[in-house]
């Protein structure tokens, strides 16, 4: 088998970086730990911008780590077609840097929330997903303060419309309704894609629901998309 | 030069759900507070210096547009005022 190189960056107040890894190696990926201000290595197959508090969620969550010299290399590689996944503060990352559309920002409830979530498969044809069905539903856990999407309704019809959003928050038979939306989130999404599909971010944990001894493997489909 | 202190307001935008002023705001109607709406905003006073206001406000409107206000969500305003 081909070795893939996956960069998993660490900010200070990373916190899933460890797990990405983790969960990487464990589906065949070679994972290495990047420290952001060593730089993106040259050899990398793909970059995950793993979950955590990235400098205390100061100003607004990923909002210091998306101004950081890596996320220039970072936006970089991603322009050449290099795969790029943010989860959690990784996506509230990606979202700031404008690696992806819209902002990931404080639930509709105002507190933190630590749960299991069902998420409907919107578009099966990225990487992300592919190995799901559209209309899927997976079970991942979200952990977040600040996983609330919000953009203009006319943009998020654009996206929509551009089969952009690849799952949002549903109940445990793939109905997306107000009460199976955690977090308020518009359209109830929770994982969108860039200007390309190799592009991501979502709010969800997929590292977390990866490892057959920790029960649920829901998320070892999205992962593999760097395979791809 | 001139030292100025350039005051740059971020608000949520008119109709983006604002969580924690809803708080804020029942919080204070608990408390017996009559109220009909409550904004919360971020407020940055910034001290630097500049050839004149024009040149100050452009640097902290910059600074606005780079890091300090995300535009999918937030406006923002700048008034600069003389230091003393």
């Amino acid at each position: 088998m081909v070795t893939v190189t996956i960069a998993v960056i660490q900010f200070g107040g990373s916190n899933c970086d460890r797990d990405s890894v983790r969960a990487l190696e464990t589906l065949g990926f070679d994972a290495e730990l990047v420290w952001h201000e060593d730089g993106l290595p040259d050899d990398v197959d793909g970059i995950m911008l793993p979950g955590g508090f990235s400098y205390g969620d100061y100003l607004r969550a990923g909002a210091m780590a998306a101004r950081s010299p890596i996320m220039e290399e970072v936006r970089e590689a991603a322009a050449d077609g290099t795969p790029v996944l943010g989860v959690c503060n990784g996506a509230q990352i990606g979202c700031e840097s404008s690696l992806t559309p819209g902002v990931f920002t404080t639930n509709e409830s105002a507190r933190f929330q630590c749960e299991h979530v069902h998420l409907r498969v919107e578009n099966a044809d990225t990487p992300w997903t592919r190995h799901y069905e559209e209309g899927d539903v997976v079970e991942l856990p979200i952990a977040h303060g600040e996983g609330r999407y919000e953009i203009t309704d006319e943009r998020l019809d654009e996206l929509e419309a551009e089969d952009r959003i690849i799952f949002k928050y549903c109940d445990a038979e793939g109905n997306v309704t107000p009460e199976a939306n955690p977090n308020g989130s518009k359209h109830a999404v929770a994982g969108v894609t860039g200007d390309s599909d190799h592009v991501a971010v979502m709010m969800p944990h997929p590292e977390r629901a990866s490892l057959d001894d920790l029960g649920r493997t829901d998320g070892k489909p999205v992962l593999q998309g760097f395979a791809d | 030069m001139t030292a100025f202190t350039a005051t740059v307001t971020v608000r949520l935008k008119r109709g983006v759900l604002d969580p924690e002023a809803e708080t804020t705001q029942r919080q204070l109607e608990r408390l017996g507070f009559d109220l009909d709406d409550l904004r919360s905003a971020d407020r940055f006073e910034i001290d630097l210096d500049a050839d004149g206001a024009d040149e100050a406000a452009e640097r902290a409107e910059e600074m606005a547009e780079r890091l300090l206000a995300n535009p999918t969500i937030h406006d923002y305003d700048v008034e600069v005022a003389e230091r003393e």
